[in-house]
């Protein structure tokens, strides 16, 4: 396997944890806050009692265990590869947004943003088509 | 959009892309992984964790995250991370003013479409 090929091919397999689990986390932290309800009181006590909630719900903690994971996959990928290749690579993760958002929380996702969310895929193609890696090694 | 969401959406975009701009200045600072064993992995993690440039981007992530959490309390999921897309652009910028990366025309093009979907996302 060619170099390119191998640095392409261990680039796309970790931007598509990223894809995975960023998406996933996104929606169970807003499972997590849908049940802890709106932060409408802005008095220092009343945003204490808001975070100790917040971190006494179980969504919360499995979606910023699945924002772990993102992250540890997103050091890793952009310890070889450009800034502005992975950030916009990664967009497929509003895919499976949309999708987790749909099948999950039951949101109600309009036609046009199903069409926006296939031009931002059609973006990352695009982008996922230049060299991940553009500057010197180290 | 109220002055409120879009106070919220300024921090997560700013804040976000700064941080992450500055996590992989760490990181590159680190070198290419090239071995995957979780012991390999564990020791590249600590090795980042000394950059300072790391710290920096973790902080600036944090503010971006808490803002993350307000703004999630108030608006569908579908809405919000689809509208923090807009940070492609600032990403963009800052990997090739900051970073030196060669955004080339293709790239760009991506960038660009991936803000006209985020328009599309905002206008539905």
């Amino acid at each position: 396997m060619s170099f390119s090929h191998r640095l392409h091919g261990k680039t796309i397999f970790l931007i598509g944890l990223m894809a995975f689990f960023g998406p996933l986390g996104d929606v169970l932290l807003r499972k997590g806050m849908k049940q802890i309800g709106a932060v409408s009181n802005w008095r220092p006590d009343a945003l204490f009692a808001t975070f100790d909630r917040t971190f006494h719900t179980g969504a919360i903690w499995l979606g910023i265990s699945s924002l772990l994971l993102f992250f540890i996959a997103y050091l890793l990928v952009l310890s070889w590869a450009d800034y502005s290749y992975v950030q916009p690579a990664s967009a497929t993760g509003y895919l499976v947004v949309a999708v987790l958002g749909y099948l999950i929380l039951g949101e109600v996702i309009p036609w046009m943003r199903w069409i926006g969310v296939l031009v931002i895929f059609i973006g990352v193609v695009l982008v996922g088509g230049t060299p991940p890696r553009t500057t010197e090694e180290g | 959009m109220s002055v409120r969401d879009a106070i919220s959406l300024a921090i997560i975009i700013f804040g976000g892309t700064g941080g992450e701009l500055a996590v992989t200045r760490a990181m590159k600072h680190i070198g290419e992984v090239h071995r995957f064993h979780p012991r390999h992995l564990l020791r590249t993690i600590v090795s980042a964790f000394r950059v300072g440039w790391m710290w920096f981007g973790i902080s600036l992530m944090t503010l971006s995250f808490f803002a993350l959490l307000a703004l999630l309390s108030w608006e569908n999921v579908s809405f919000v991370v689809p509208v923090t897309a807009l940070s492609y652009v600032v990403g963009a910028l800052g990997g090739k003013f900051l970073l030196g990366e060669q955004v080339e025309t293709r790239r760009w093009v991506g960038v660009l479409l991936v803000c006209l979907g985020v328009v599309l996302v905002c206008v539905a």
